[in-house]
């Protein structure tokens, strides 16, 4: 990603925010899909994002990260990323986060614990269950953040891509 | 008041009855003969037998009606609340999720603080808490009140002035050990459940000493025969011995080792048969894949030896889980006709939706019906006592995740993971024979998938997305079970899950909550409403009343969260809606906000 002075991200923060109706936009800026490598989809700064056809069909990462969160988040942040009683809700957090601060807060975690509430995000990075998936994870909470992967299970996605089964058998061994 | 000097009592501003400071080998007396007095609420489950039925009968069918707020207390913390507090004399004492703080309450005084006692713990047990940092309650006796932390301490404090007495060390949040259930004290020991089925944890039940909190002795839910405390010839399921191994044997390799089955129900106690009963909960992981074989004993109703805590007998409900139907819900000890025959039953709400009726002493299965028409999962339990598979449920093989497999979604599978019962507890009334049980109503997707174990880290192993039964709309029904035929009697629908547990009582009322917030009161026999109050928070407390200056009062803790807060804030969605439907069902978060509060209810003057 390339490093702005704070004022510069803010203001093209804010006319991005603006713009949502003509482009989408959620913490990591524009989503749109330019390239992709071995079924994953990068935007124009090279972050992990999400492509959707023309009939609702989602790509690979996207239903995997569906899959993912619902095992490994949604016991906390509730169904399709809406948050609960018990953690935020990530649909909204997500119009906020950077990728790298996304990273930075499953991998190490995020504590407010105060006389008036007890919030605890654990760190996961020892959790393979979670790490070996983060990308999908946050493809899939990225499109939810910007409306574009509607709740509940996507109904058409993309076939397995091999280098991904290829990955997700390293990682997980 | 044998113990206390006058200055003390005057101090304090109460009085407490006599028997609650007997000695400690008086205690189990103690407790037995304060189980019968209605007046007071001694155990988290009102009584030994767990009916929560109470022979109060000022407040009826008729005047309920009429009830009013009396005084509300405020617990100061956010998160659910589930279980109810305890009256002994003129005390009430009231517990709270992580911090676990715990209060006592002078009932001569409107609930003026007598004591609190809060706990120091370590934070990094919050987000091991699987689905909320609930805590189900305190118990007492040989006058200290026990508590059982998130972080697994046990702790023993003076009724009197809240001083810790003695403090023990059940397990460790570091492997996903966790605290959640609510002790029960027996003649001098104190038995305390573990959570951390979602984490891997191989779970136990253990029995401390109610004097100074030395360990007697852990049973595990799966292992070696000396550790689970079975006798390969004297323990028995559905009348024959289990035989050696009869756990091992039904794993594969080590996987016994992170096989789950936790203990955090409610527990119950026969005093005659000297037994005491509860149930295990679901296997480690989630997907049924990677733990092939029966995984015993997870999903087991297990009766075990008070004293010497060896089983007695055991019943697997639920082998080789598939779905999350964790078999932990309450016992029920109430003695009944059945064909001709007056029986000492057990009667047990399972999460799979079949409600069992077992004869305790023995663990011979009576009954095994569907207390929500909607289950699918099995078609019945086998109780042909000649087949092969006796006792043990038929799976209809499209909703089986297993023989769908791994990355398969296997959908419509009813009930849900959250059962048609969870948790929240069910009344027995002996006036009407019939038990009221607040049930949901959910059906889900299920599909499994490969997971690798990390010490201390969520171990799940499946994606799940629950929505009502095809064709409604209501996620709960409060109904009433008639527990010798296996029927419904009557079933009232409400819009969300019931997650609160009912009380019964002699005045043919029947109180419970919902998740919305209002406490309801139902005729016993009919189910038609009576009253209805709305808390300040959504519901997932049990009610409990007792007597107090000769008047009856009814109390509830609110305060929403729990599994139920973690999935229907945001509402479900129907999946049979088509692409792009949102919010196809009422959302939590519409009706109600976090916040801990009692609320005492009461009849005008
Ligand atoms: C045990 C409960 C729990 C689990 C499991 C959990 N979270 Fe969290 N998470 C929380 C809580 C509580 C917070 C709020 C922490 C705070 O505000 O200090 C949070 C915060 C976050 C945030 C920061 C939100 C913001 O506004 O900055 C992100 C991002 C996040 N979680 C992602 C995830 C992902 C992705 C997963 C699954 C891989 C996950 N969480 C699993 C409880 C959990």
């Amino acid at each position: 990603m390339v490093k702005m002075p704070p004022t510069v991200t803010k203001a093209i923060f804010l006319l991005l925010l603006v713009n949502v109706a003509a482009a989408r936009a959620d913490g990591a800026g524009d989503p749109a899909a330019i390239t992709s490598e071995g079924g994953k989809y990068l935007d124009k700064d090279g972050n992990p994002t999400f492509k959707i056809g023309p009939d609702g069909k989602v790509d690979y990462y996207s239903y995997a990260g569906f899959v993912r969160y619902s095992a490994n988040c949604l016991a906390c942040h509730g169904p399709d990323g809406l948050g609960s009683t018990y953690a935020p809700s990530l649909v909204d957090a997500m119009k906020r986060l950077s990728y790298g601060d996304f990273l930075a807060t499953v991998a190490g975690g995020k504590r407010d614990v105060s006389t008036a509430q007890t919030l605890v995000m654990p760190g996961l990075a020892e959790n393979k269950n979670v790490m070996c998936y983060i990308d999908a994870i946050y493809v899939y909470l990225r499109g939810r953040a910007d409306d574009a992967i509607p709740r509940g299970r996507p109904s058409l996605h993309d076939d397995k891509p091999p280098a991904y089964a290829i990955a997700e058998n390293e990682c997980m061994g | 008041m044998r113990r206390f000097s006058t200055k003390l009592m005057l101090a304090a501003g109460v009085s407490l009855s006599a028997a609650s400071f007997a000695g400690p080998a008086a205690a189990q007396e103690d407790l037995l003969k304060m189980q019968a007095n209605s007046a007071d609420w001694v155990m988290p489950t009102g009584t030994y037998d767990n009916h929560r039925y109470s022979a109060l009968k000022q407040i009826t069918a008729d005047n309920v009606g009429k009830l009013q707020a009396a005084w509300t207390f405020s617990t100061g913390v956010l998160r659910g609340h589930e279980g109810a507090p305890l009256v002994i004399g003129d005390v009430m004492y009231v517990h709270a999720p992580f911090p676990n703080t715990v209060y006592a309450l002078d009932l001569n005084h409107d609930g003026r603080i007598l004591w609190k006692y809060e706990p120091k713990q370590d934070p990094n047990v919050i987000p091991v808490m699987c689905c909320d940092t609930v805590n189900r309650g305190v118990a007492y006796g040989d006058g200290k009140i026990i508590l059982h932390q998130s972080d697994t301490t046990v702790v023993a404090l003076d009724a009197k002035n809240g001083a810790v007495a003695w403090s023990a060390k059940d397990g460790d949040p570091g492997k996903g050990e966790t605290g959640t259930s609510a002790p029960m004290i027996v003649k001098d020991k104190v038995y305390i459940g573990v959570s951390g089925g979602e984490f891997g944890v191989r779970s136990w039940l253990s029995a401390y000493s109610l004097k100074d909190g030395t360990l007697l002795w852990r049973a595990y839910s799966m292992g070696p025969d000396k550790e689970i405390m079975v006798d390969p010839e004297k323990t028995t399921q559905l009348g024959k011995p289990v035989g050696p191994d009869s756990s091992l044997k039904t794993w594969q390799g080590d996987q016994w080792k992170i096989g789950g089955g936790a203990t955090w129900g409610w527990y119950s106690y026969d005093p005659q048969l000297n037994l005491i009963y509860y149930g295990s909960g679901n296997p480690s992981t989630w997907n049924p894949r990677q733990r092939p074989g029966d995984n015993k004993w997870s999903m087991t109703i297990w009766a075990r030896d008070a004293d010497t805590g060896m089983a007695k007998w055991v019943y697997q409900m639920t082998p080789h889980d598939e779905w999350d139907y964790d078999g932990i819900n309450e016992m029920i000890l109430a003695d009944q006709q059945i064909g001709g025959q007056m029986r000492q039953t057990l009667v047990h709400f399972d999460r799979n939706g079949f409600g069992y009726t077992l004869d305790r002493a023995t663990g011979e299965l009576l009954v095994a019906a569907k207390y929500d028409p909607a289950v699918n999962w099995a078609s019945k339990v086998d109780m042909d006592k000649s087949s092969p598979t006796y006792g043990r449920p038929m799976v209809v093989s499209q909703y089986s995740t297993d023989r769908n497999g791994e990355d398969v979604n296997t959908a419509n599978v009813c009930p849900a993971a959250l059962g048609t019962k969870d948790e929240q507890p069910a009344a027995y009334s002996p006036d009407t024979g019939l038990f009221y049980v607040p049930t949901n109503h959910v059906c889900m997707d299920y599909e499994p998938f490969r997971v690798s174990y990390t010490a201390g880290q969520p171990y799940v192993g499946a994606t799940l997305s629950m929505y009502p039964p095809k064709g409604e709309t209501n996620m709960g029904n409060f109904i009433a079970w008639d527990a010798k035929q296996g029927k419904i009697v009557w079933s009232d629908p409400e819009q969300f899950s019931v997650w609160s547990g009912a009380l019964a009582t002699a005045g043919g009322v029947v109180f419970y909550g919902t998740l919305e917030g209002y406490l309801k009161a139902v005729d016993a026999k009919t189910g038609k409403e009576l009253y209805r109050f709305k808390t300040p928070s959504g519901i997932i407390g049990n009610v409990m009343t007792y007597q107090h200056g000769g008047k009856q009062y009814v109390a509830i803790l609110s305060g929403v969260g729990g599994w139920a807060g973690i999935g229907l804030a945001a509402g479900l969605t129907d999946p049979h809606a088509g692409l792009g439907a949102v919010g196809g069902y009422a959302a939590l978060n519409n009706y109600t906000a976090l916040g801990g509060q009692l609320t005492v209810f009461a009849l005008p003057n």
